[in-house]
């Protein structure tokens, strides 16, 4: 994955955030080739695609993505000259667009009142009929070996690197659930104990297209035993972290940022003095400029991103 | 003990077209019985109480999943804020 440009992204302490003299590190993945987490997993699936033989010259690829994956793997297909397509529910920022369009995607759109979720199900429809090769984020487990075999072993390095403890929680967005599966993996195997704790955007609280609560959609990659807590973090809390973020530590993060590091300071509180907890920060807040995230009151902010598939 | 629910966008039909919704109950179990002899309309959607909450169903209870606090025996204090939502694809951060 290095040749394609994946970095061991810095790891941050935000000391100025801690809540409870416990030590709060992130791993700052905007430094990654297109600025954000999802560069590993871009890179891990398409490798393990060309490896197991399901993909080569010619291929063409389509991928659901309210973004960052979708941007991730249009670079990678752009390298390497793979036709791709990205399927991106029609409420998103407008940067990620322009990003996809730079990139060279050839670009659809699902309704933006389904979010994710509706990009997911249609893209799913449109690769069988149309015979493209859908490398499917929520469903490969190139995603959360990639953050166990890369993320979650640089995070005890650099701490050891440090002097520092082994964490005893590691925090993270929930999403596609590699990111937390991946790290968790990694780290449990040094340290049977770690928390590994989810911080949830509510996602599904006002997406329309499901018919009933059970046309849900669990990814499956994530294993809920895998887990030891899971904490819903409101859009509001999730603006005013990254606001803090950027306001006292000087860091211009992405609003999943701020629910991540939210939850990891309320996981902090139930810690012993003394201790560690890792997050990871995935993107920085580039391309959600044009939503109001960072302009008047958290109220106001609030009310304006109301209208995006932020997640 | 009486709590607050909130619901999500493709329950509320079920309720009358209510965000939030008052409910009673020792543990989360109760609540949710509760609620569903309130609002028949919803027990479907929620699954059989009898057998744990169902995989594509999520519940908070003061912003932690339930699941992780005991299921449907989880504790449900006083005036705390319970959250149902559906378990959807997001996250693409």
């Amino acid at each position: 994955m290095r040749e394609l440009g994946i970095a061991t992204s810095p790891l941050l302490r935000l000391a100025s955030l801690e809540a409870n003299r416990v030590r709060l590190y992130a791993k700052a993945e905007w430094h990654q080739p297109t600025g954000s987490v999802k560069d590993r997993i871009a890179a891990a699936m398409i490798a393990t695609a060309e490896s197991d033989g399901l993909i080569g010259p010619g291929a063409e690829l389509l991928e659901p993505s309210s973004g960052n994956t979708g941007i991730a793997m249009a670079r990678i297909a752009r390298i390497v000259g793979y036709d791709f397509t990205v399927l991106v529910p029609d409420n998103v920022s407008v940067e990620r667009i322009q990003l996809l369009e730079a990139f060279g995607a050839r670009i659809r759109f699902s309704p933006g009142l389904e979010g994710s979720n509706g990009a997911v199900w249609r893209a799913a429809e449109m690769a069988a009929a149309e015979n493209k090769t859908m490398l499917h984020q929520y469903e490969n487990e190139a995603n959360p070996d990639a953050h166990e075999s890369t993320t979650g072993p640089e995070i005890l390095d650099q701490l050891a690197e440090m002097g520092e403890r082994i964490p005893s929680a590691v925090v993270a967005c929930l999403g596609t659930g590699g990111t937390l599966m991946g790290i968790g993996r990694a780290l449990r195997a040094v340290s049977s104990d770690v928390r590994v704790v989810a911080a949830e955007p509510p996602v599904g609280e006002e997406i329309a297209g499901l018919r009933s609560m059970s046309d849900g959609y669990v990814p499956p990659i994530f294993r809920a035993e895998e887990l030891d807590g899971r904490i819903l973090i409101r859009t509001g809390a999730s603006i005013a972290t990254t606001r803090r973020l950027v306001e006292e530590v000087g860091l211009f993060c992405g609003p999943s940022s701020g629910a991540a590091v939210a939850a990891a300071l309320k996981v902090s509180e139930r810690l012993e003095p003394g201790s560690v907890v890792v997050t990871v920060l995935p993107d920085a807040g580039w391309k959600y400029l044009s939503t109001g995230l960072y302009q008047g009151s958290v109220e106001a902010a609030e009310e304006q991103v109301s209208d995006f598939t932020l997640w | 003990m009486s709590v607050t629910v909130n619901l999500p966008t493709i329950l509320r039909q079920h309720a009358d077209g209510a965000r939030v919704v008052k409910a009673t109950g020792d543990n989360l179990g109760q609540v949710l019985a509760d609620l569903t002899a309130a609002f028949p309309g919803l027990a479907d959607h929620l699954g059989a109480s009898e057998t744990g909450l169902p995989r594509y169903v999520n519940v908070f209870v003061d912003g932690e999943d339930a699941r992780y606090l005991g299921g449907l025996e989880a504790t449900v204090p006083d005036g705390s804020e319970i959250t149902i939502l559906p378990a959807v694809a997001g996250g693409d951060q």
